[in-house]
């Protein structure tokens, strides 16, 4: 029987990173993914996990540790946000090139500056190119199951990168919401010993990890990368079946919601979905075709079959929680409208920044989008596609 | 991309598929089979004549391009010495010229 709890979703990815016992956790606090280490160390104190916990200096020292533990042939794991996430930019790249399957727990959080500790997605985003995984939460719910299905994932013989699970800062890591975990020992039986094939403490087999790569073989290394990315999302969907058996909850590359048969639709991340899927039920109740799609895998991004579901929208609006400053919309807009381009040509795609530095994200501001599409489908004109919602004008 | 497909040998033309993942190495030492000779401007000339074998340059060189054996150094290994000269001033006995790399 599954345990029914009530957690916010920090405290649900420290329960997962408990339940997991994994061989090192190196983390160093910044608001608002703080409380994962924090409370992770109590659970160290207590001996409740066999973990070696890493106080490091900073989240470049972090990362560096999680990468040189990992590569010794440990599973390792982190948390962090924002400016803590840019700090490790650098060893980001280098985890994922180095093939080390580090799990993290980013809880989204506004990039400064100016200075701002509340929720969008602007660091994860600007990681998007960085050869992490990403996976986004809707809820807490989805955090402690994205972070379990994360270490399955990168771990995997055919993927071996790093994953990167994302929340939103606040509005999920500090709320606190009822959830279902799963027991400690269906935990550890799902995620299995972590059985690397090569790894720095193998005295059988001597070594060296991160060398250096010129340009002989550096660009059969990338190539072999991407193809790792390529193999993740069949990996990604296998890893989703297993863990559906398990929980009965059941997670796919994306989720669509009243996207069958809808003419307008938005495609959106993380807890926005759950106040616009609200919305969505609102039109329908009031006989309005809306509909959703709710990215749950944005790196690998599942391009083909964003555009197949797509397929028969006639406006779509794609929201934002991250200003790309290419002055002609935002990260995920972009990846969407290329993913359509050449297969779904007919819609209407405009892009929506919202949110941004923790502005609240209300009901009104998604109804106001739809009813924008409606507006485009009526008249058939697009108008200007970079736009604003919820911003003062 | 599992063992079986692996080439940790790391040929020059090894492919992508076969490449070791992350750029791996599994051959210990092979900094040997790198060629840093080619980079050299300036080239050591040991003058045995002139040599007492003190000893003093084998130990400073950074690219252990100064081969001793039984006690005595040998001729330089040019193929890893890049030229630095750092043997040329320890040299008390100016038992080793310094001249241009011809092409």
């Amino acid at each position: 029987m599954a345990i029914r709890e009530r957690l916010s979703g920090n405290e649900a990815i420290a329960v997962a990173m408990r339940q997991i016992n994994p061989d090192v956790v190196a983390a160093f606090p910044i608001t608002p993914s703080t409380e994962i280490p924090q409370y992770f160390s109590q659970f160290v104190a207590n001996g409740a996990v066999q973990t070696e916990f890493v106080a490091v200096e900073s989240e470049h020292s972090a990362m560096s540790a999680c990468i040189g533990a990992q590569a010794a042939g440990g599973r390792t794991m982190t948390a962090t946000s924002a400016n803590g996430l840019a700090l490790m930019w650098e060893m980001l790249y280098i985890a994922a090139a180095s093939r080390l399957p580090v799990t993290m727990c980013c809880v989204n959080r506004s990039l400064s500056g100016p200075l701002n500790i509340h929720n969008d997605h602007q660091d994860s985003m600007g990681a998007r190119d960085s050869g992490w995984i990403q996976l986004y939460s809707e809820n807490n719910q989805e955090a402690y199951d994205n972070f379990l299905q994360a270490v399955r994932i990168g771990e995997h013989h055919n993927v071996v990168l790093p994953v990167m699970v994302c929340q939103d800062g606040f509005i999920t890591s500090h709320a606190v919401e009822n959830l279902e975990l799963l027991e400690d020992e269906k935990v550890r039986a799902f995620i299995g010993e972590y059985k690397p094939d090569h790894y720095l403490m193998n005295t059988a087999e001597p070594i060296a990890v991160g060398p250096l790569d010129l340009p002989n073989y550096f660009f059969e290394h990338r190539r072999q990368q991407a193809q790792a990315m390529i193999n993740a999302k069949q990996v990604i969907l296998d890893v989703a079946k297993e863990f559906e058996a398990l929980t009965g909850r059941k997670y796919g590359l994306f989720e669509k919601y009243e996207l069958d048969d809808a003419e307008v639709a938005i495609v959106i991340i993380n807890s926005s979905a759950g106040t616009a899927k609200t919305v969505v039920d609102d039109l329908r109740a009031k006989g309005v075709k809306a509909g959703l799609l709710k990215i749950r895998v944005f790196r690998p991004f599942p391009a083909e079959e964003i555009a197949t579901v797509l397929r028969h929208i006639k406006a779509l609006a794609v929201m934002d929680k991250a200003e790309g400053f290419s002055a002609v919309g935002g990260p995920v807009f972009n990846e969407v409208k290329a993913a359509l381009y050449g297969v779904s040509d007919g819609i209407k795609v405009v892009n929506y920044i919202y949110g941004l530095g923790g502005r609240d994200v209300k009901a009104e501001q998604i109804e106001l989008v739809y009813s924008e599409l409606q507006k485009i489908v009526e008249t058939g004109i697009i108008g200007d596609t970079y736009r604003y919602v919820g911003v003062r004008e | 991309m599992r063992d079986r497909k692996l080439n940790k040998s790391m040929p020059l033309d090894v492919k992508w598929k076969e490449i070791t993942p992350g750029g791996m190495i599994f051959d210990a030492g092979n900094a040997e089979d790198f060629r840093t000779g080619d980079w050299r401007a300036m080239k050591p000339v040991w003058i045995v004549d002139k040599c007492t074998q003190c000893m003093l340059c084998p130990p400073v060189c950074p690219d252990t391009a100064i081969p001793v054996r039984d006690k005595k150094r040998l001729d330089y290994d040019y193929d890893h010495c890049k030229g630095c000269g750092v043997c040329v001033r320890v040299c008390p006995f100016d038992a080793i010229d310094f001249v241009r790399e011809e092409e």
